[in-house]
């Protein structure tokens, strides 16, 4: 751990609450009245078909979109009107569908990168660089070198960013993001273009995040993935909720199957 | 990593002996005042390098931060007799808590805005520097600044001002690559590979460009400073509207978000006069057709655009 | 009293112009999302051609103007065309920077073909001035407003009315989806370039007479023009009609009231209040635009 900024505490059972959010863009409503909760510690899954508002949701809860009605409370705090950098900081870290690393620094300057809001050294500890900014800077290279063990890319961390493989690049995409040491981890369609193998290492990659604590929801399509890892699952479509539940109950949920099928 | 670290050195260590071996062997005053020239103006491209390269801004009005740096120190040291030493530390202030006022609303917005911003700002400052004739001479300009001294040291024109600045401008240099291998640099470059992934892991991208635009506005006062006691006298003519396109010119050809570079735009720039002597009527034409053919094809500035073509010719020759 | 209706005529006069060089560059952002640095440029072009054309040679008025504003339009299409098109990368630094480039190259051939002298150009009808309450009233200021209310009309129904006008409004609200509805993008951006270019050399033609013209007077009518159409919001067509006439009032009445020497500075004062609290402008609803 970092000394200089370290992550917040977790203060409430519902790790992240939405209440009738709601978001409307021009005439259309993207997202109408949704409400569900997400425990500490588990994995949630969200589902819907495609246009469900599904990465509208997850804008919203990472402070891109401000919603129109509704609440988002995230560790017992309405996040309304905090600006995304304090919400990185008060622990909700997302990745994204395309990989957007940072192509002219290496792995482990992404990973580096990605502890910004854990360190504090600023322009004039750059400039004057004194004992304590090059502890910082020590103490962070550990932590990326641990980030990189966890995530198995030890053996990239050197290279540029952009010249690894794709599938790669997605795990280092979510190493990035557990660098600022979040309390929620949002994945939005984290096994996209990957192949069997690589979706094998993905869900362990989960489970060993989920066991040291993080509470994640993760958008996607591959439904065996979904639902094998997810604790619960919240359906979508069209906006609305649909369901919600174990993934068990939404197997044998009648609407979700009809909205999959019937209308898709 | 030490690799790294040594390139840099040897880097210093050629600029050093460089800029060492000419100031002691020339003996022609007129070269030497060129290459004073060129240190002052590296210091103005290194701001605002810093600022385009890695942020996407441009400013507009960056000569603005350099008559202002040039005439507080002028009308503080000059009118009022305060030690140029402590002119120079309010010259910085006030550059940077205008940059603060000018880039705190703008910088929130697309790139357009800083640009027009710094703009009117720049023309706001010429119209007060030629208008507010009590204090700062009017159009007619300045005289009477008084020359730097450290202790016994007179700084005169000659090798004398040429080593100051140079010094300086080793300073400057050292602080920018400083700043690039921090976690503010870090956090900089995120910013120029991809904002939105930049905003996304927590970075408050606002505040870190507002820090570079008052880092890049210190940086033309301090290079206001040194030009005012270098040269004597001031004009608002020479804080206008067509040096701050130089300066983005300069930036445009030694390439964005480079040190070096900065060095070299501005040497090309501070030359490039020197030698189209007989048509200053062309000036305008020429800098036009640079700043658009560079920027059309080569966006990241003639140097890395050069640089890039040797490379991909090297690669289809092998 | 009469000083003041002195001030609000020439304000309105210089208003009108300001009204024309927004307009087109506030359309030539809402159809392509471009600010035009050399904006200013295209009115100088107006300007001095109309004093080549009607002074110099002496071609009939309407020809001269149709003329100025041929020009104006034919180099805007050569600038989308070389300039902004072949563009490896659109990003707004790179945009910027070539617009500058270009406001400069063309002040530079401006210099050398007119020289640096400024112009004189008489009004376009040779009556006498309408005495009203007191001030005087310039025939010179009837045209300008009134050709200044017709363009802005014009584009206006264009807009509005026309299937190619609907298209360009599309393209400026999305430009994928209209894409996506079979609307060339490319065409729609041409089409813009020309016909803010063209609006810039009519408010040229129309400034000559009022002010001397030379190859510098581009820069600082581009500025005012950006924050005529600032302060009415980009993008939006009478939101930066309303800013030019405002614009010009302001500076009429800060001249004429205040001193003359900072008239200059108002605009740009302007420019950095609009910037800082209204960035949306004060009619636009919408929240100005962040990357």
């Amino acid at each position: 751990m970092i000394q200089s900024e370290p992550a917040p505490a977790i203060r409430a059972k519902q790790i992240l609450e939405v209440q009738d959010l709601t978001k409307m863009f021009g005439g259309v409503k993207a997202q109408d009245q949704i409400s569900f909760s997400i425990e500490k510690g588990i994995v949630c899954g969200l589902i819907g078909p495609n246009g469900a508002g599904k990465t509208t949701l997850f804008n919203m809860i990472t402070g891109i979109y401000r919603p129109d009605a509704g609440k988002v409370v995230f560790n017992g705090r309405d996040i309304k009107k905090t600006p995304v950098h304090k919400l990185v900081k008060a622990g909700v870290a997302r990745t994204f569908q395309h990989v957007e690393l940072f192509s002219s620094m290496t792995l482990l300057e992404n990973i580096l990168v990605g502890m910004h809001v854990r360190t504090q050294a600023g322009f004039w500890a750059a400039v004057t660089r004194l004992p304590a900014m090059k502890r910082e800077e020590r103490q962070s290279r550990r932590r990326a070198e641990e980030l990189l063990e966890f995530t198995g890319l030890c053996a990239d961390a050197h290279k540029m960013a952009g010249d690894l493989p794709a599938g790669r690049q997605k795990t280092a995409q979510i190493a990035r993001a557990l660098a600022s040491e979040p309390l929620l981890l949002l994945l939005d369609e984290p096994a996209a273009g990957l192949n069997p193998v690589e979706t094998h290492a993905l869900g362990k990659l989960i489970q060993k995040i989920k066991q040291s604590g993080i509470t994640m929801m993760l958008v996607e399509h591959d439904m065996s993935l979904a639902m094998g890892m997810s604790d619960k699952v919240v359906v979508l479509d069209q906006g609305k909720k649909l369901a919600e539940g174990t993934p068990r109950q939404i197997q044998r949920n009648e609407a979700v199957m009809s909205a999959y099928l019937g209308n898709g | 990593m030490t690799d790294n670290k040594k390139t840099i050195w040897i880097e210093y260590l050629v600029f050093i002996c460089a800029v060492s071996v000419f100031g002691l062997a020339t003996e022609n005053t007129y070269y030497l005042q060129i290459m004073t020239f060129i240190g002052i103006n590296t210091l103005l491209a290194l701001g605002l390098n810093m600022l385009m390269g890695y942020t996407g801004q441009v400013s507009l009005g960056h000569a603005a931060f350099y008559g202002i740096g040039a005439y507080t120190t002028a009308i503080l040291s000059g009118t009022y007799g305060m030690n140029p030493w402590l002119a120079l530390v309010c010259a910085v202030a006030a550059a940077v808590l205008i940059a603060f006022i000018v880039g705190l609303p703008t910088l929130r917005l697309s790139g357009y805005y800083l640009a027009m911003g710094t703009l009117g700002f720049g023309m706001i400052v010429n119209i007060v520097l030629r208008e507010w004739a009590g204090v700062t001479g009017g159009a007619s300009g300045f005289v009477g600044i008084p020359m730097l001294e450290a202790g016994a040291l007179v700084f005169m024109s000659g090798a004398g001002y040429y080593f100051l600045v140079w010094g300086i401008v080793f300073a400057a240099m050292i602080i920018c690559r400083r700043l690039l291998a921090s976690r503010t640099g870090r956090a900089l470059r995120a910013i120029h590979d991809g904002e939105n992934a930049a905003v996304a892991i927590g970075i408050n991208t606002h505040f870190l460009k507002l820090e570079i635009f008052m880092f890049s506005a210190a940086l033309g006062a301090v290079a206001g400073f040194l030009y005012a006691h270098f040269v004597l006298f001031i004009s608002p003519e020479s804080f206008g509207f067509m040096f701050s396109i130089k300066i983005v010119t300069m930036v445009v050809i030694g390439g964005m978000a480079s040190v070096w570079g900065a060095l070299l735009g501005a040497a090309v720039l501070t030359l490039l006069p020197e030698v189209l002597h007989g048509f200053a009527e062309y000036e305008m034409i020429v800098f036009g057709l640079i700043l658009m053919i560079v920027m059309i094809f080569m966006p990241q500035g003639l140097t890395r655009g050069i640089m890039d073509m040797i490379r991909t010719a090297g690669r289809a020759r092998a | 009293m009469q000083e003041i209706v002195q001030y609000l005529f020439s304000g309105i006069t210089t208003g009108a112009v300001y009204a024309v060089i927004a307009v087109g560059l506030s359309m030539l952002y809402s159809s392509t999302e471009l600010i035009n640095f050399a904006h200013g440029e295209f009115v100088m072009i107006g300007a001095l051609a109309m004093v080549t054309l009607w002074v110099r040679i002496g071609l009939p008025l309407p020809v001269a103007m149709a003329g100025a504003v041929a020009a104006g339009c034919l180099l805007g299409l050569m600038f989308e065309r070389f300039a902004i098109r072949t563009a490896r990368n659109p990003e707004p630094i790179t945009l910027i920077i070539i617009t500058v480039g270009a406001s400069i190259f063309l002040k530079g051939v401006a210099m050398i073909i007119w020289g640096k002298d400024p112009f004189s150009m008489p009004a376009f009808s040779s009556h006498e001035s309408i005495e009203i309450f007191g001030a005087a009233l310039l025939p010179q200021s009837i045209w300008i407003v009134t050709a200044a209310l017709v363009l802005a009309g014009g584009i206006h129904l264009f807009l509005k009315q026309t299937l190619t006008g609907k298209a360009m409004v599309a393209c400026a609200v999305n430009k994928k989806a209209a894409w996506l509805s079979g609307i060339p993008s490319e065409k729609m951006g041409i089409l813009a370039f020309g016909i803010s270019a063209g609006c810039g050399a009519v408010a040229g033609i129309f400034i000559a007479p009022i002010t001397m013209s030379s190859y510098d007077m581009g820069t600082l009518l581009g500025i005012k023009g950006f924050c005529a159409a600032m302060i009415g919001g980009l993008g939006s067509l009478w939101g930066a009609f309303a800013g030019g006439l405002l614009l010009g009032i302001l500076e009429s009445m800060g001249a004429g009231l205040i001193s003359s020497g900072l008239k200059d500075a108002i605009a740009f004062v302007l420019l950095l209040l609009i910037l800082y609290i209204r960035p949306g402008g004060l009619f636009a609803a919408k929240e100005a635009k962040r990357f």
